[in-house]
């Protein structure tokens, strides 16, 4: 399999730096929601127009989504959940252009979001319950503790691991069919029907990894069995 | 008369797969056909693998497709809840089919378990 050709990589080598293409991505990613955010957030009126009008929508969505799951409680931790998606789904998206490489088609990337939802979790988890939390990984008998524990610490890990592998074995896997398909087929313009799908993909994922985080934010938030 | 012919398309597909076998270690020649059939046992797994779980996905999106339509039909105006409750399910069912691909690319472009096959068969890599 051939190296792809990405521009950030012809730049950076021209500066003799060796910096791997997540990395550069991902921050370019950044930078692309910094200033689509600064764009929208220039000319704020009560009737919104334009760039305005369509973040309220996404932005708005989300949030109603989110408390519908989560409660009202839930309105505190939105920002994170709200960069998570947009990232998510901004990284996904821009393997699709040729030249450019997602970041979440590699594992550091994926496995340092879904950390950051796990310490999060327990983050919120400690916050309204202290000491108490514990409770959450006891079980519903009291009795049976000893054997709810380590099923309760490994059903935590395989969250961790589950999240991980999920996107990035789905982004992963289109970036490779879309290539595979070009080194076949490519005069038949075969990789087009296949990025119709991988752009319904990216979305899909984006917002199953957002609404997993939320689901397991609820889920350490509510009061024990 | 079909009986008659199916049982001996069984036989020369199986005779067939037992003879490529049989072939595809010779060609790497002396001390390396072990691991020359090595190799070619772990693509013909991670072709199974991926196989197998793209038709257990199959049976369980189907059921979950069949079900939210059946709820569609049933209710009409519930049908935006509906699709977005089909796809957050066929999102969790696909993943399980991704980890399955995840391994057959794990076994095709990492080789795992090369060096202890190799010592095994007393050679050095």
């Amino acid at each position: 399999m051939e190296h792809p050709i990405l521009f950030l990589d012809l730049i950076f080598e021209h500066f003799h730096l060796h910096i791997p293409p997540h990395l550069t991505y991902g921050v370019l990613v950044s930078l692309i929601l910094l200033g689509l955010g600064y764009l929208a957030g220039r000319k704020i009126s009560l009737v919104p127009t334009g760039a305005q009008n369509v973040f309220e929508l996404i932005v708005g969505g989300l949030e109603e989504f989110m408390v519908d799951i989560t409660g009202e409680e839930g309105r505190a931790f939105f920002p994170y959940i709200a960069t998570v998606f947009l990232f998510i789904m901004f990284c996904n998206l821009i393997g699709l252009l040729p030249g450019f490489f997602s970041p979440t088609a590699n594992i550091n990337t994926t496995l340092s979001l879904a950390l950051c939802t796990f310490a999060y979790t327990h983050y919120l988890g400690v916050k309204y319950h202290g000491a108490k939390y514990v409770k959450h990984f006891l079980g519903p008998i009291p009795a049976l503790a000893p054997l709810f524990f380590p099923i309760e610490l490994i059903g935590h890990f395989a969250r961790v691991l589950s999240l991980t592998l999920r996107l990035f074995g789905n982004i992963m896997g289109e970036d490779l069919v879309l290539t595979i398909l070009l080194f076949l087929a490519g005069m038949f313009l075969a990789p087009l029907p296949m990025m119709f799908l991988a752009v319904f993909t990216s979305v899909v994922q984006a917002f199953v990894f957002t609404l997993l985080s939320m689901m397991y934010f609820a889920g350490s938030m509510e009061h024990a069995h | 008369m079909v009986r008659k012919s199916v049982v001996a398309l069984l036989a020369m597909m199986v005779s067939l797969l037992f003879a490529s076998l049989a072939m595809a270690a010779e060609p790497a020649g002396g001390g390396a056909s072990g691991l020359g059939a090595f190799f070619s046992y772990a693509v013909i797994a991670a072709g199974f693998g991926i196989g197998i779980a793209a038709f257990g996905t199959g049976i369980g999106q189907g059921l979950a497709v069949k079900s939210s339509v059946e709820g569609i039909a049933r209710n009409p105006e519930a049908s935006g809840k509906i699709t977005v409750t089909m796809l957050i399910g066929l999102a969790m069912i696909e993943s399980l089919a991704i980890y399955a691909l995840v391994v057959s690319l794990i076994i095709l472009y990492a080789y795992p378990m090369t060096k202890p096959i190799a010592a095994a068969l007393g050679m050095k890599i």
